[in-house]
C-alpha cells in the first residue's frame, strides 16, 4: 500500500480496489493540504483514518467527491477519473458521503429526506412524475429499522437529536445504495450509547459496501476493529490495525503523544 | 434563502378548510361580473371599477404565484419578475397595436402611430406575425421564458445564489427598461403602447370584453395555482424545498440542481409573462414603466406579506397589499411608499412566516 505501487489493472475483480488516490496533491495559495498522499480502499472494506487538525482529513474526502480539484495526482473509483466530475455525477457513480455536520433537508420529514436521498431517476420532469411504489416504500423502511428511526419517520428532521441527525444522515447515505460511503466525524458529540450504537451500525454496513470512516475518537475507531491510516500534514504517516499505529513512534510524535 | 421555513403544505383537516376557503374565494369571484350586469339601484350590483380592479388584482396574484414557486420553495429570489410580466404585457400589446389598423389618428394601414410620427417607412421585423392572436400569446410565453433560460443557465451554472442573483435580476430588468425607453428600439420608447381598440373582435370597454378579460384571468389563475401545487406537492417540490435549504447537500445526493432550478425558474417566468398578457388589455396601456426595479420588489413584498413558500400566501398577499395600496392611494397617495417599505419591515421582523402564519398560529 505504500508509493509507487502501480494500479492492479490485470488483477480479479474482487481485489481490484474500489477507491485508488496516488500522488494527490492540494495546493491552495502554496499551502499544502495534501502532500503526495496515496491510499487504497479494496471492495467491502471498512477503513479508519484519523489525524489531528489540519492533517487534510476533510481535503481528501472533497477530492474524491468532486468539490475540490487537486492540483495534482491520480484519483480512481473503480475505472472513474474522478478529477473530472462534477459532485452530482460522482454521487451517481457511487460515492455517497456524510458531512461532518449533518446537513439533511429540516422542513422535510425523516421519511422524505430519504425518500430524496433514494436511487431514482434526478431529473425534474421524473421528480415531478415519481409515484412511491411499493418496493420503494419497503427500502425506505428497511433503511429507517437498519439506523433506528422508525418511529420519527414522520417527524420533521428539524427536532431529531443530534445523535438522531447522524443516523439519518447515514441512512441518507445508505438509500443511495452506493459502492463507498465516506462518513466524516460520525460519532462526534454523541453519548457513550450512541457511538456504541453507530460503531455496530458502520461495521454492519461494511462488506457489502466499501466505507471509509473519518474519526477523532480513538476508542470509536477501535470499536471498528479496522485498518487505521494516520494522516499528518497531508500525507500518510501509518497505516495498520489500532494496536500498530498506537506504538508507531511517529504517530506518537505527531498526535497521540501530544 | 437560509431560513427554515415551515413545511409547505398543512396536512390532513387544515388543507381541507383551506380548499374550501379557497373554493369560495373563486366563487365569489367569479359571480362579481355578472353581479356588475344587474341594474344600477339593485342592492347587490358591484361597479365596473371593482370589476376592473379585481381583474387586475388577479393577474398580479398569478405574478405572486410565479415569485412564490421560484422564491418561496426553490429559494430563488428573483427582483427581475417584473421584466417577465412587462415582456408577456407587451407581446400582447404589440398584437393590440397590429389590431389598430387604419383607424390609427395618421390612418396608416399597417404602421402603428407612433411609427408613423417617427418616419418608420414599415414594421420592424420582430412586429411580423404579432397581427395573429395565437402567436402573441406563444411569444407572451416565450420570450420570458428564452431570457429567463438563459439569465438563469448562466447564474445557476455558476452556482450564483442568494443576494447575488436577485441583484442580477434586478439589473436585467432596469436594463430593459432602459432599452424599452429608447424610441429606436421600435416599442414605442416612453409612451409604450395604448389606445387599443379591440382584443378576438371584441371591442376593449365593453362589459363583454371586461367580464371576458376577467374570466380569462381568473382561469388562468386557478390553472396556474393546479400547476404550482401539483409541482409543490410532488418529489419535485420536496427536491426544491431541500435545494432552497441546503443546495450543496442535493448535489452530493446526486441531483443536477442547475436543471431543477432553470425548470422552475422558467416555469415562473412563463407564468409572469402569461399574467402580464392578461394584465394590458385591462388597464389599455403598457409603458417602460412596467420594468420599474420598484415594480418587482414591490411584487416580491406582496409574497412576503402573504407568506411565502405556501401558493396561498402569494394569493392573500398579492389580493390585500394592493387592497391597501388601491385604498391608500386615493387616501393619502404620498403615504404609499412609506407604508409598502414599513409593511416590509414590520413583515420581516413580526411576521416571519407572513399573514399564513398569522392565520395558522391563531386558528391553534
Amino acid at each position: 500500500m505504500s508509493d509507487g505501487i502501480s494500479p492492479p489493472l490485470g488483477t480479479p475483480k474482487e481485489a481490484a480496489p474500489v477507491l485508488y488516490l496516488d500522488g494527490v496533491s492540494v495546493v491552495f495559495d502554496g499551502f499544502r493540504a495534501l502532500n503526495n498522499l496515496s491510499l487504497i480502499v479494496g471492495a467491502g472494506e471498512l477503513r479508519a483514518i484519523i489525524g489531528p487538525n489540519g492533517a487534510g482529513k476533510t481535503t481528501m474526502m472533497d477530492v474524491i467527491t468532486g468539490k475540490t480539484r487537486p492540483t495534482e495526482g491520480v484519483v480512481r473509483f473503480r475505472d472513474h477519473d474522478l478529477t473530472r466530475l462534477d459532485e452530482a455525477t460522482i454521487a451517481n457513480l457511487g460515492i455517497g458521503r456524510k458531512f461532518q455536520k449533518p446537513t439533511m433537508f429540516d422542513a422535510l420529514t425523516v421519511f422524505e429526506n430519504l425518500e430524496l436521498a433514494l436511487k431514482a431517476p434526478r431529473g425534474p420532469l421524473a421528480c415531478l412524475r415519481w409515484a412511491l411504489s411499493g418496493e420503494a416504500r419497503r427500502r425506505i423502511e428497511a433503511v429507517l429499522e437498519e439506523v433506528g428511526l422508525t418511529a420519527r419517520a414522520q417527524d420533521r428532521a428539524a427536532i431529531l437529536s443530534h445523535g438522531q441527525r447522524q443516523w439519518l444522515e447515514i441512512g441518507m447515505l445508505l438509500m443511495q445504495d452506493p459502492e463507498l460511503l465516506l462518513v466524516d466525524e460520525p460519532v462526534a458529540g454523541m453519548t457513550d450509547q450512541e457511538t456504541e450504537h453507530t460503531a455496530a451500525l458502520l461495521v454492519r454496513i461494511a462488506g457489502k459496501r466499501s466505507v471509509v470512516v473519518v474519526e477523532h475518537d480513538l476508542e470509536f475507531v477501535r470499536a471498528l476493529g479496522s485498518k487505521v491510516t494516520v494522516l499528518c500534514e497531508g500525507s500518510m504517516l501509518s497505516e495498520g490495525s489500532i494496536d500498530h499505529v498506537q506504538n508507531d513512534p511517529r504517530v506518537i510524535e505527531v498526535y497521540l503523544g501530544r | 434563502m437560509s431560513a427554515t421555513l415551515a413545511t409547505p403544505s398543512p396536512g390532513g383537516s387544515g388543507r381541507l378548510t383551506l380548499r374550501l376557503l379557497m373554493l369560495g374565494a373563486v366563487l365569489l369571484l367569479a359571480v362579481l361580473p355578472a353581479l356588475n350586469r344587474l341594474p344600477a339601484d339593485s342592492a347587490l350590483h358591484v361597479s365596473d371599477f371593482i370589476v376592473s380592479v379585481s381583474g387586475k388584482w388577479i393577474t398580479y396574484a398569478i405574478l405572486a404565484l410565479a415569485i412564490d414557486l421560484a422564491w418561496g420553495y426553490a429559494g430563488i429570489l428573483s427582483l427581475g419578475h417584473g421584466a417577465f410580466f412587462a415582456l408577456g404585457g407587451y407581446a400582447i400589446g404589440m398584437h393590440l397595436m397590429r389590431l389598430i389598423g387604419p383607424r390609427g389618428v395618421y390612418g396608416h394601414p399597417t404602421l402603428p402611430d407612433f411609427m408613423v410620427f417617427l418616419g418608420y417607412k414599415e414594421l420592424p421585423w420582430y412586429w411580423l406575425g404579432f397581427d395573429h392572436f395565437p402567436f402573441a400569446i406563444l411569444m407572451a410565453m416565450a420570450v420570458p421564458g428564452l431570457l429567463a433560460a438563459v439569465v438563469g443557465y448562466l447564474a445557476f451554472r455558476s452556482r450564483i445564489t442568494g443576494v447575488y442573483f436577485s441583484i442580477i435580476t434586478q439589473a436585467m430588468t432596469y436594463a430593459l427598461m432602459l432599452a424599452f425607453f429608447r424610441n429606436d428600439m421600435g416599442f414605442g420608447g416612453n409612451n409604450g403602447f395604448t389606445d387599443f381598440k379591440e382584443l378576438l373582435g371584441m371591442p376593449l370597454n365593453t362589459p363583454t370584453a371586461r367580464s371576458a378579460l376577467f374570466y380569462a384571468s381568473l382561469a388562468l389563475l386557478v390553472l396556474s395555482y393546479a400547476i404550482c401545487s401539483r409541482i409543490t406537492q410532488s418529489k419535485l417540490g420536496r427536491v426544491l424545498v431541500a435545494i432552497r435549504d441546503a443546495e450543496s447537500r442535493v448535489r452530493f445526493l446526486g441531483y443536477d440542481v442547475t436543471q431543477h432550478k432553470l425548470f422552475v425558474f422558467v416555469l415562473s417566468a412563463v407564468l409572469a409573462g402569461l399574467a402580464g398578457a392578461l394584465y394590458v388589455p385591462q388597464v389599455g396601456i403598457i409603458n417602460p414603466g412596467e420594468f420599474s426595479p420598484g415594480n418587482s420588489i414591490e411584487a416580491v413584498i406582496w409574497v412576503a406579506v402573504g407568506g411565502r413558500g405556501t401558493l396561498v400566501g402569494a394569493l392573500l398577499g398579492a389580493f390585500s397589499v394592493n387592497a391597501l395600496k388601491t385604498w391608500l392611494t386615493t387616501v393619502a397617495p404620498d403615504l404609499w411608499l412609506f407604508a409598502l417599505g414599513g409593511l416590509f419591515v414590520a413583515v420581516t421582523l413580526f411576521l416571519p412566516r407572513g399573514l399564513i402564519g398569522l392565520v395558522s398560529k391563531v386558528t391553534k
